[in-house]
């Protein structure tokens, strides 16, 4: 059941991403760029979705369990650190290089271009290089 | 300041799904709708590391890569995406947004969706922060680099 609701889940979040355009690296480009012909898209897709999940996560968690699992799995950590502000600086350079998050990179997989596939192998081997190749 | 392309409709529709898809990872599975550590979960079994989560997680990156295909059936029209700048400057995006996001633990929809909608204090500094850096390598790439 964990794998078909996850399965399930993943198509309706692909659909938000492709419905809202955040898997057009253009449209994010546009939203990045105040400074010139600015396109506020974006800002409305993450209110309207931070709008829904703030009520949603609070009734989820009011439950003692989810559905299909034993407890609910949040981060433990709760302290601002160097490596949460370095790597999300240097993932919002990548984000504004290319346009592309994981999420929308991942959903558009299905849409042959070749730029998204250069994307998306680098985005491999830039995790790679942080969590180890082999540890064999 | 212009603004240009704005698409309040469907911005707002898309952005309901996706945080219905995040409360309801929460809900029925117990687990963040994180990409970017979903993806890296996946990646695990390369690295010889046993992977308990592997299934569901694939079955998400599945559904993700499924929507598209869905949308262009349901709508007849196909899903149409532009890169906006050439193929190498979309590895170096790639490598930065995979090098940061896993050492900053997350990305837009871990930290910006679910994180933020938690309250976390974390990820609020991080979204702020991503948004900020990304703004600004935007500026520098399109204004002064002039692409």
């Amino acid at each position: 059941m964990r794998v078909l609701s996850a399965l399930f889940v993943g198509v309706l979040f692909g659909l938000g991403l492709t419905i809202s355009e955040m898997i057009n690296p253009a449209k994010i480009i546009a939203f990045l760029d105040v400074s010139g012909k600015w396109d506020p898209s974006l800002l409305l897709v993450m209110a309207s979705a931070l709008a829904v999940s703030f009520v949603g996560y609070r009734i989820a968690l009011s439950r003692r369990a989810p559905l299909f699992g034993a407890a609910f799995q949040l981060p433990s950590k709760s302290t601002i650190d160097r490596p949460l502000i370095i790597g999300a600086g240097l993932f919002g350079v990548g984000w504004g290089l290319a346009g592309l998050c994981p999420g929308p990179a991942v959903s558009a997989i299905s849409l042959g271009k070749v730029e998204i596939y250069v994307f998306l192998i680098a985005m491999f081997a830039g995790m790679a290089v942080k969590d180890g190749l082999a540890r064999r | 300041m212009e603004i240009v392309g704005f698409t309040p409709g469907s911005a707002a529709f898309g952005g309901a799904l996706i945080g219905a898809g995040a409360v309801l990872l929460m809900a029925l599975n117990g687990r963040v709708a994180g990409v970017s550590g979903i993806v890296a979960g996946v990646l695990a079994p390369l690295r010889g590391e046993a992977g308990e989560d592997f299934a569901w997680r694939l079955a998400f990156i599945a559904g993700l890569a499924l929507a598209p295909l869905i949308a262009r059936f349901a709508t007849g029209e196909p899903v149409a995406i532009a890169a906006a700048h050439p193929a190498w400057m979309m590895a170096i995006g790639g490598l930065f947004v995979g090098y940061g996001t896993r050492l900053g633990s997350g990305c837009t929809s871990g930290h910006g969706v679910c994180g933020v909608a938690r309250l976390s204090k974390r990820s609020i500094a991080a979204t702020i922060t991503f948004m900020a850096t990304a703004i600004v390598t935007v500026f520098i790439v399109n204004r002064v680099m002039g692409f």
